[in-house]
């Protein structure tokens, strides 16, 4: 058994981290068979975290974020053309290009792509970007070096909010347009928001909470834009940063379960097909997964962090590789960081799962601060500002299910501890890009399904 | 409950040459209470935890029974090592400015040319002998001369300020005894002297810049402002100390575990590109800190089912974690091309080692340097003598034979 399970053909779909990952992972193991590698990308792997940070502040060049190599992958590589299409019965992959992959074990790792702007038209105005490949980064940071009179960041996520961290560090202008009352609230809530406002404002950036942007206006090159407010404002740039779709499309007629929220799979990552029945062939890991996990009451989990892509994708690769009994449990605690306007964040846990937070450490006034969320009495998420080195002792609250709020420790704590609610947005009305999203039943909710 | 003496052996001189079996012994016998009244953990899993715990106090005012050690007056505090945050961080974060990320990310690697061109003139002096003492020829004048050049210390006042780190030095090794009380007060008279030495040489440099870490400390401001003189005195005392003790037993037990594995020493000086990693294994198999022993606990606390007490001395053994087989996989083997080393030779958490970078560097670069240089080593003693701290433990001397032909 593990002796076949060591040869035959593993095609992977989506070369980047994850992808990259799960073929060094799968040498690693012992896997001897052939192995392809197929990305749309026509760049071999690269890191994205330096693209919204170093690279648009002309720090590192767009090129030299490749991946290094943990170990030879003896792949066939075939980027730059996409996946169209998968034949579950007879184990195909189908390439843009009009060639077939046989496969007898397939890993999806297609990741998301970022939302483009809705209006084609404006979209194509000279100067209107979105920021998620090396090449964008790269072409973002060029107009940036010219010095645009006004930049619009279209979004406060995480990747909105570095990129006008960014902006300001090299001492531009910049108006952030956001839907929701704060920077960041789809990913931690308003309680956290409402410091990420005070912050972006003390860094000088233009914030406009509760307003969307109507209208990008130009002739040909993008002058400015008109919000919701009936304001309008000149800009020479617009970075579109509204969250990411991931990238099921090509899977439409493929019968598995994949759709707007991903591709689900089991703990072990391999894909449900859409009667929700496993499949022993077809895994998936990354951004476009979807997969229960026991933190959180086994809700289908979608993350688009890097620790994820990384930890599920050797995940994936050691099951494809072993028979049943031998086969892991994609179990890590969900963890993502962020550095914008010279602040260190960092998550352990779900904090979208949450109904209460509380300030467990440090100060707000000095930017040095743990959050700590809870949902219905237990710890689930923890959230430092320039106190990583904190994080590890919630995170084993998190892993334990420890009461919620957390008992207060240590020397570095406000007095008293008062938890407040988290105010998470409800995930049926996402509006945009949360860096985690629940994609089973609301926490205090019963399922209902969702038709789109 | 029985008194165990384990920790009574720990630190008997006679077991310092080997503590290991000593340590394989206490990750057996879980977590229990000394003669003395600490408690020692040495199991991986549960002393990387602690590290991240804020119910871990460092600050020794925090002990049930004080003792000299922890005495903090107005005119020379304690410094960040023995601080807990929010004051800890504060300072901590000021003495980093000058020194690395976020504001100075460039100054370690821009020594390197340094500590090489040091290491290589320390290696010509030796042109000609064939039998080598590696502590004093080579593994402590490296170190010193870079953290003196470092902080903007004159390398030739090295006498003055090795006695009073010998006493600063005596009075934090926790080895139970009668003559501790002594011991922490001279070793409090000596941080008094050395801090004044310190802050006097940092004073001479306000209004005149130069470009070392004491300048930096009375002349730059940052954000959060600088530095009070008393701060300056106690934070340049620890750096300057910690600067370099530790790395000089790195070096040196990186020495004498390559010539008792002379096959990987073969392979490094084929492939010195294996060297940092060959280091990572180093700060786990023989870390010159082998265990921190100013923690104790804000509350009660459980640690693998036993409660240590409030205030209760808990001492970390960083050496025995690193050998845990339930961490490594089979610890007790010398391997340099060891992968997944997440070894606690540097602690870990917000404590964890201030001076990392540039010791990994001065090491790398000084096993690179040594082993290029000896030609047929061969220990002369095994084991060596080794100096008396069963926390910064190390080979007081490592006599060496090479042969001289061609060098």
């Amino acid at each position: 058994m593990s002796g076949d399970l060591r040869d035959g053909r593993i095609v992977i779909v989506g070369a980047s981290l994850a992808g990259l990952r799960a073929a060094e992972t799968l040498r690693e193991k012992g896997f001897a068979g052939s192995l392809t590698l197929v990305g749309e990308d026509p760049r071999p792997p690269y890191d994205r975290p330096p693209l919204s940070k170093q690279v648009l502040l002309g720090r590192v060049p767009a090129e030299d974020t490749g991946l290094p190599l943990r170990r030879p992958v003896d792949a066939q590589w075939k980027l730059g053309v996409r996946a169209t299409g998968l034949d579950p019965i007879e184990k195909r992959v189908l390439l843009a290009n009009g060639e077939q992959l046989p496969f007898d074990r397939l890993l999806i790792t297609t990741g998301t792509r970022a939302r483009p702007w809705p209006n084609p038209a404006e979209a194509a105005l000279d100067g209107v970007f979105t920021l998620r490949t090396s090449e964008d980064a790269g072409r973002i940071a060029e107009r940036l070096d010219a010095g645009p009179r006004r930049v619009l960041v279209i979004g406060a996520g995480f990747t909105g909010s570095e990129i006008a961290s960014a902006c300001r560090e090299r001492g531009l202008d910049v108006t952030v347009a956001e839907r929701g009352p704060a920077p960041l609230v789809g990913a931690l809530g308003g309680s956290f928001g409402a410091l990420a406002a005070k912050l972006q404002r003390a860094h000088g950036v233009d914030l406009r909470c509760g307003v969307t942007v109507t209208a990008l206006t130009g002739n040909g090159r993008l002058t400015g834009a008109e919000l919701s407010d009936g304001s309008r404002i000149e800009a020479d740039i617009a970075v579109v940063a509204l969250g990411a779709i991931r990238n099921t499309e090509w899977l439409a007629e493929s019968g598995l379960a994949a759709g707007p929220r991903g591709l689900a799979c089991d703990a072990g990552c391999r894909a449900f097909n859409m009667y929700g029945i496993v499949t022993d062939d077809v895994f998936v890991a990354g951004d476009v997964a979807r997969f229960p996990h026991p933190l959180f009451e086994y809700q289908l989990l979608s993350l688009e962090h890097w620790g994820n892509a990384v930890e599920q994708a050797e995940v994936a690769a050691h099951n494809m590789v072993s028979p049943g009994p031998l086969r892991r449990p994609h179990l890590a605690v969900p963890a993502f960081w962020s550095s914008q306007f010279g602040l260190n964040i960092k998550s352990v846990g779900v904090p979208t799962f949450s109904d209460q937070v509380v300030l467990a450490q440090g100060s707000p006034k000095e930017a040095r601060l743990v959050a700590v969320y809870g949902y219905r009495g237990r710890v689930t998420a923890a959230v430092s500002v320039n106190q990583a080195k904190s994080l590890e002792y919630y995170q084993r609250l998190i892993e334990t299910a420890a009461p919620f709020p957390p008992e207060p420790v240590g020397t570095d704590r406000p007095e008293p501890m008062t938890p407040v609610p988290s105010d998470v947005p409800d995930p049926a009305v996402l509006s945009h890009g949360p860096t985690v999203a629940l994609t089973g039943h609301l926490p205090d909710r019963r399922l209902t399904l969702v038709r789109r | 409950m029985a008194a165990d003496t384990l920790f009574h052996r720990i630190t008997d001189y006679a077991n310092r040459a080997d503590p290991y079996p000593l340590y394989a012994e206490l990750r057996e016998s879980g977590v229990t209470r000394q003669q003395d009244g600490s408690y020692l953990v040495g199991a991986y899993h549960e002393i990387a935890a602690l590290l991240h715990d804020p119910r871990i106090s460092s600050d020794r005012r925090n002990r049930t029974a004080a003792d000299a050690a922890a005495t903090c007056e107005e005119d020379l505090p304690v410094s960040f090592i023995a601080m807990d945050d929010p004051e800890h961080n504060r300072l901590r974060r000021l003495a980093m400015r000058p020194f690395g990320p976020p504001h100075t990310p460039g100054r370690i690697d821009a020594m390197h040319g340094e500590i090489a061109r040091i290491a290589d003139e320390l290696i010509a002096g030796l042109r000609g002998k064939d039998r080598i003492d590696v502590v004093d020829d080579f593994a402590y004048p490296l170190p010193v001369t870079v953290i003196c050049r470092l902080l903007g210390v004159p390398r030739e006042d090295e006498p003055r300020f090795h006695a009073w780190t010998q006493e600063i030095i005596a009075s934090f090794d926790p080895t139970p005894g009668e003559d501790l009380a002594e011991r922490q007060r001279s070793g409090l008279e000596s941080r008094r002297t050395m801090g004044r030495y310190l802050g006097e040489l940092a004073e001479k440099r306000r209004g005149h810049p130069s470009d070392d870490m004491l300048s930096a400390f009375v002349n730059d401001e940052g954000p959060d402002g600088r530095l009070t003189q008393p701060e300056i005195m106690a934070t340049s005392v620890l750096l300057l100390i910690a600067g370099h003790e530790t790395t000089v037993n790195l070096i040196t037990n990186g020495v004498l575990t390559l010539l008792r594995h002379p096959e990987e020493l073969e392979r490094l000086r084929r492939r010195p590109e294996l060297m940092p990693r060959a280091v990572e294994e180093l700060l786990r198999y023989e870390p010159p800190v082998q265990m921190l022993p100013q923690r104790s606990p804000l509350a009660d606390i459980e640690v693998l089912g036993t409660t240590v007490p409030k205030g209760a001395p808990l001492i970390l053994v960083l050496a025995s974690g690193n050998r845990d087989p339930l961490r490594f996989r089979d610890p007790d083997r010398f391997d340099p091309t060891r992968e997944d080393n997440r070894h606690l030779g540097f602690g870990s958490g917000v404590h964890s080692c201030f001076g990392a970078p540039l010791a990994r560097l001065e090491v790398q670069l000084a096993l690179t340097t040594l082993i290029r240089h000896l030609d047929n080593p061969r220990l002369v003693e095994d084991p060596p003598p080794y100096r008396r701290s069963p926390v910064l433990r190390g080979p007081r001397h490592l006599p060496i034979e090479r042969d001289t032909t061609g060098t």
